[in-house]
């Protein structure tokens, strides 16, 4: 399960003409080489947070020789094969076992190795939910967990491969960072933060197909832990992170257009919790949107609602994500239209909101 | 302290009845500071420290490679004790080697304290790793494994397991990664006491064969009885040196509660307290070192 994974949640045609050649009874063993893993058809290169990270890796370790990467038979999916190429002595595809690979990634990590460990979001932040804890953040190991296809972004995998309660377990977790790029740039950013940061980190990842926000350098200014307020406004803040930055901003262009100023907040880093910027989201427009790609309870939204109600900080406010519900099954854009999780989706939400 | 490739004396020898000597004292040293410092919180792990006291003995007095003045020194064998609940009888031997004062011991579980029921590797030092959560500390060994060989050091990971902590599904995929990637330095030592909190492993979810599986999933093994120091000082002599071999266990048979007759073999005690006279009495049991078994051991 590899390059069909990567595939999964995409469009309906990104599997019909290979299943349509299994079915047909005709397909013998030059049909299935065809389907050579190591390739990247249909992939595209430069926008796409999970599969820069094996490159960028690659090119940190030519000068840091504390990194290793590790996946669980996801080498070709996540681009981990990227780094294995050029670092094969430091990489290690430890099968479909991502408890162990997660706990060998602390022992690694505690003989001075920095230790990326990449697969499907949800298991490692659900399956391996307790090796994160116990063996990575309570022991203070520099493991960097890279959860992909985050959300929902798998589509008609249904609910055994979505991962809409990552943050929620994530954010609970004391003496761990959670970071979400919302783009291939950002993505760079992060892990080149990530060299110098104390203690483990959980860096959602979306699906691998993310549009670009933060154009083509990684974003200089960058710091774990601070927000990024990509545009101002003054009715209403959408504050966002990760996989819904991109619809966010195209959301509070269709708003400004309708002459409702709408700031939109990057809160990439979801623990630490920038809470001046939530604050000032409250008090200085007057009404705050949070959206994500996960479940309602326990991630961005709420934290951002703990912020305010801590505080006393009353204002107009709702958390948009996925209803407390298993999803429905379907291609992702479906999904995102459905769960109005697209730009129309949150400009509609935002609108109730305000009333106008 | 010893290195990884230092053979142990001839048996025979002056040297070997003087070490044996030595390391059996140590043993009782661990049962009878596991007794005082279970007085602190008034209930503790006995029976399941008892298994691995010569255990922590041989390989604390006569095999590891560490520094107590440089406990992070980068090549030092590595020891995970991934049945944490027996570290009130590694924190003696931590202490007694010179890691720490044995008076901090006095503290144990008191609120604020380092030293917990399970060992904190960021509070203590000559803890490698934190372990208390069964199955994780074969992964991590493994991990630990793998540095060395993507640093070029040439230590060895050693990781001591219960064996009811073989039940959990976590530790057949590190046997399975640490076979795969034929890790040579990885020694594990399973301590086979024969029984976990709810009775034998073999009456509520049995494990062996444990040669056979071991030995299936591509490693080197030994079965040993886990109280004769001779033997286990055998054992370490007879590992392959780390390299690209395969993995190696040592099966230790023990017997839960070792040293203390009311206790030997008997789940009753995996957690309790001695109080008054009982205290008194079997610290005096213990004081006169292993006794030959009362009854063979292995009463259910």
């Amino acid at each position: 399960m590899t390059e069909e994974t990567a595939e999964a949640g995409g469009t309906a045609e990104a599997g019909g003409a290979t299943l349509s050649g299994l079915f047909s009874g005709t397909a013998g063993p030059a049909a299935l080489k065809d389907r050579n893993p190591s390739t990247t058809k249909g992939i595209p290169s430069s926008s796409t947070p999970a599969f820069v990270a094996g490159d960028e890796l690659a090119d940190l370790a030519e000068t840091d020789p504390r990194i290793v990467v590790l996946t669980a038979d996801l080498a070709n999916a996540n681009r981990t094969i990227d780094f294995a190429q050029r670092h094969p002595d430091r990489f290690f595809n430890m099968g479909i076992a991502e408890q162990n690979m997660i706990s060998v990634a602390a022992g690694l990590a505690s003989t001075g190795l920095i230790p990326y460990v990449a697969t499907f979001a949800a298991y490692v932040a659900l399956l391996g939910c307790e090796q994160i804890r116990t063996d990575c953040a309570y022991t203070g190991m520099p493991v960097r967990i890279l959860g992909h296809h985050s959300g929902m972004s798998l589509g008609f995998y249904g609910t055994s491969h979505h991962s809409l309660e990552d943050l929620a377990i994530m954010r609970s977790i004391a003496d761990l960072t959670v970071v979400c790029a919302a783009d291939a740039n950002q993505l760079r950013a992060i892990l080149r933060a990530s060299l110098t940061h104390k203690g483990a980190m959980y860096i959602r990842l979306g699906r691998g197909r993310d549009p670009e926000v933060y154009g083509k350098e990684p974003p200089q200014n960058f710091l774990l832990g601070k927000a990024v307020r990509i545009r101002e406004g003054a009715d209403l803040t959408i504050i966002t992170t990760g996989s819904q930055l991109h619809a966010s901003l195209a959301a509070a262009d269709a708003l400004a257009a309708a002459s409702i100023s709408t700031r939109v907040v990057d809160m990439h880093t979801i623990k630490p919790f920038d809470a001046d910027e939530a604050l000032k989201a409250a008090r200085e427009t007057g009404a705050v949107l949070t959206v994500e790609e996960h479940n309602i309870t326990g991630g961005l939204g709420s934290a951002v609602a703990e912020v305010l109600a801590d505080a006393g900080v009353g204002c107009k406010f709702r958390r948009h994500g996925v209803p407390d519900e298993h999803v429905l099954l379907g291609p992702p854009a479906a999904l995102y239209t459905h769960y109005r999780l697209d730009a129309a989706g949150i400009e509609a939400v935002a609108r109730e909101l305000l009333g106008r | 302290m010893t290195t990884t490739d230092t053979r142990h004396p001839a048996v025979g020898t002056a040297e070997r009845q003087e070490l044996l000597e030595r390391l059996a004292d140590r043993a009782k040293f661990v049962r009878m500071e596991t007794v005082r410092l279970t007085e602190i919180p008034g209930a503790g792990h006995y029976t399941g420290t008892f298994s691995v006291a010569e255990i922590f003995a041989a390989l604390y007095y006569a095999q590891l490679g560490y520094r107590p003045d440089d406990p992070d020194w980068a090549d030092r064998d590595r020891l995970v004790l991934s049945k944490g609940h027996a570290a009130i009888g590694l924190y003696p031997v931590l202490a007694d080697v010179g890691f720490f004062d044995a008076s901090l011991l006095d503290d144990y579980t008191r609120l604020g304290s380092a030293f917990g029921d399970h060992p904190d590797m960021r509070k203590i030092k000559g803890i490698d790793f934190s372990s208390g959560s069964l199955g994780h500390g074969l992964s991590i060994s493994t991990g630990m494994a793998l540095a060395g060989r993507v640093s070029g050091r040439d230590y060895r990971a050693y990781c001591i397991t219960g064996d009811g902590e073989l039940e959990e599904g976590q530790v057949w995929e590190a046997i399975m990664a640490a076979g795969h990637f034929r890790l040579g330095s990885l020694v594990a030592i399973v301590d086979r006491n024969q029984l976990s909190i709810d009775g034998a492993t073999e009456d509520l979810m049995g494990i062996e064969p444990l040669v056979e599986k071991f030995t299936s999933f591509r490693w080197k093994v030994q079965r040993v009885d886990g109280h004769d120091l001779s033997a286990l000082l055998d054992a370490f002599d007879a590992l392959d040196p780390p390299g690209e071999g395969p993995p190696q266990v040592i099966i230790a048979d023990t017997i839960k509660g070792r040293g203390v007759q009311r206790m030997e073999g008997d789940i009753r005690w995996h957690v309790g307290r001695l109080v008054g006279a009982d205290y008194d009495d079997v610290m005096a049991e213990l004081s006169r070192g292993l006794q030959p078994l009362a009854t063979g051991g292995g009463r259910d």
